[in-house]
């Protein structure tokens, strides 16, 4: 009875002073709604230019997209992850306790202070392999995006700015090259060509451009009916100009949002194919084979260690490659008025 | 719709034409059947004789409309490993790989087209963020981590379900056991293909909802649920559709790494064997048959489109 008593001098007391409060809480919200809507009027309705409104006429195009890539918190996040590991792969030489090659421990040693992820099977040091696996698998993705990127965009170039037979010889071959189940058709070529290193990246580089060939072509059949091009056209301009300087410009946003895609596949495929053992080949680490050694029951089930990192990584990597091309794709969106 | 049908069979022919071409060059960059002959008990003269006998010893081109013929007549050539035929050993392994793909498609088409519609209707708040989340990581995790991950959970640790194979060893395989063999692939297969489809149903599902129609039908107060799951789901049906015709490919690719993880005994394991033994005549013979699926898948896809949207016109 007295316990009752007491709480409910407690809640008078905290209550007491509650409904004042709210009250000038819900007047300010009142407020602050009114003020919100008198800008809305000002700004849309009535067509007076409101200072934001006319901060955002004035940026130029890169802060818009800085602006609205900024709205992207996980691509935000993403990019701080893919920086951090980004650098610490670049400074793999200089950041690695030891060297990734070297046996300097005991045989799958368990982590611990002096190998802080722990020995692989035959004692080299997987912290460091680490690094320096994600170099490779950077590299590999990077340079595999680079060259179909090349060829996806002059392929796409011509076939969509000259038409005819050149578009249908070319279409057709994107077709044949499609409708290759993407994997078997990479490991075919890892098997027909001995794996290693730059066969992957050439690998990789001739199997990922149909998409972007047909992006180009497809933003390249609209360019061509633009005005600005047709001027170019009357005005006698060289073919040369009109390509790389007006219309390429024109479709780089899309073609930087679709790399970002091939990027994070082609490192999805690398690691597939390492994992699979046609990919890179050891002691060259890299973030798949890294994994093969997963395939026999000790290590999966007795040594984690050896395995998750690096799976771990992928996902990580691939994952902030994914989210930076989604906020990227709305970012440069054009008709976005956001 | 008969006329747009044949003329799409016909544009796929030379397409397939190529296909056989590159396969063939392929084949032929591999190095002469003929090497494997070769050894210190087998003379010169016999290896050409079995040139001569083989048809080796005549011009590229010829050689290739050989192997077309043969190829027309169900003839895919002898396995380099196991000397069977190459026709009889994918028939036998189709079965397998068929099932998988079957189910892990529907799976994820389970997955992907509720969480799809779900996070457009609920754009921009927690659930949708949730489900892209989800979504971003399923296409983001490799195939094989995500097995190794779930053989390490519900294999090792856990001890629940069985990590390789389509049956258990020695016995025929019920219905039973070949449904535990198969949960782990089938989630893997379709983690890895709802996460690209719940992105593209949801952005398709998104443009819908802003078309005149849908604030017609909005506009006539039928009610929330009726205006999604009548106007908005028919509509949806197009890119789903779609969905299906692009997973076919990746379907197939998928599965030669996931059966080779499981031990499924399909048509992967079996190339990716080949593979590794440098067994051309089978991986070619995988190559082309995967051509064809994937072309027949496209032009099903096209035809399906019509059939679900009457919008389009077909000619």
């Amino acid at each position: 009875m007295l316990l009752y008593s007491g709480m409910g001098l407690v809640y008078r007391k905290l209550f007491q002073y509650a409904p004042e409060a709210w009250k000038v809480k819900k007047e300010e919200r009142i407020e602050k709604k009114m003020a919100k809507k008198k800008k809305y009027e000002r700004t849309v309705l009535v067509g007076a230019e409101n200072e934001r409104v006319k901060d955002i006429a004035n940026e130029s195009y890169l802060q818009t997209v800085f602006r609205r890539f900024r709205r992207h918190h996980l691509a935000v996040v993403s990019l701080a992850i893919l920086a951090l590991l980004g650098g610490a792969a670049l400074l793999a030489p200089l950041i690695a306790p030891y060297d990734p090659d070297e046996i300097v421990g005991t045989f799958s040693g368990a982590p611990c202070k002096e190998f802080w992820l722990g020995t692989d099977q035959i004692g080299r040091d997987v912290l460091s392999r680490l690094l320096y696996a994600m170099r490779i698998s950077l590299l590999v993705g990077i340079m595999a995006t680079f060259i179909s990127t090349v060829i996806g965009v002059i392929l796409g170039l011509i076939a969509g700015y000259f038409g005819g037979v050149a578009d249908m010889i070319i279409m057709r071959f994107t077709d044949m090259v499609m409708s290759f189940p993407y994997i078997l058709l990479v490991l075919v070529a890892a098997a027909v060509f001995k794996p290693g290193l730059w066969n992957i990246i050439l690998i990789l580089g001739f199997v990922d451009w149909p998409g972007i060939a047909r992006l180009v072509r497809g933003n390249v059949l609209n360019l061509r009916e633009t005005n600005f091009i047709k001027g170019n056209i009357v005005a006698g301009m060289p073919l040369r100009h009109i390509l790389f300087s007006e219309i390429l410009p024109n479709t780089v946003a899309p073609i930087l949002v679709y790399a970002t895609s091939v990027l994070a596949l082609s490192m999805l495929d690398e690691a597939a194919l390492s994992f699979l053992g046609q990919g890179v080949q050891p002691p060259t680490a890299s973030l798949g084979n890294m994994l093969n050694g997963a395939q026999s029951l000790t290590v999966l089930t007795k040594q984690p260690w050896l395995w998750i990192p690096p799976g771990l990584l992928i996902v990580l990597l691939v994952m902030s490659i994914n989210f930076i091309g989604d906020a990227l794709r709305d970012a440069l969106d054009p008709n976005s008025r956001r | 719709m008969t006329k747009y049908i044949l003329k799409r069979i016909l544009i796929a022919i030379p397409v397939l034409i190529g296909i056989t071409i590159i396969d063939y060059g392929i084949m032929c960059m591999a190095g002469s059947p003929l090497e494997m002959l070769q050894g210190p008990r087998v003379s010169q003269a016999a290896v050409e004789a079995k040139a001569i006998a083989l048809g080796l010893d005549k011009p590229f081109y010829v050689q290739y409309f050989v192997w077309l013929g043969q190829l027309l007549q169900g003839n895919m050539g002898y396995s380099i490993k196991s000397y069977q035929p190459v026709s009889e050993m994918i028939r036998s392994h189709l079965g397998p790989t068929l099932l998988l793909m079957g189910v892990s498609l529907v799976v994820s088409l389970i997955m992907a087209v509720p969480a799809g519609i779900y996070s457009a209707i609920h754009q921009y708040e927690k659930g949708d963020y949730a489900v892209v989340t989800f979504s971003f990581l399923g296409s983001s995790i490799p195939g094989f981590f995500l097995s190794l991950l779930l053989i390490y959970i519900f294999t090792v640790k856990l001890g629940w379900l069985p990590s390789s194979g389509m049956a258990t060893l020695g016995t025929e395989g019920g219905f039973w056991d070949v449904l535990q063999h198969m949960v782990m692939p089938v989630i893997v297969l379709a983690t890895s293909m709802a996460g690209s489809n719940i992105r593209y149903i949801r952005s398709a599902v998104l443009e819908i909802l802003q078309q005149d129609y849908l604030r017609t039908a909005r506009a006539k107060g039928i009610g929330r649920f009726l205006v999604i799951n009548k106007h908005a789901l028919r509509n949806a049906m197009v890119p789903i559709v779609t969905v299906i015709g692009m997973e076919i490919p990746v379907l197939f690719g998928g599965a030669v790494i996931i059966e080779q993880v499981f031990s499924w005994p399909g048509l992967g394991l079996m190339t990716m064997s080949a593979i590794t033994g440098r067994d051309y005549p089978v991986i070619m013979g995988v190559c082309l048959l995967s051509a064809v699926v994937v072309l027949a898948a496209n032009l099903v896809t096209d035809i399906l489109y019509a059939l679900v949207d009457p919008t389009i016109q077909l000619d």
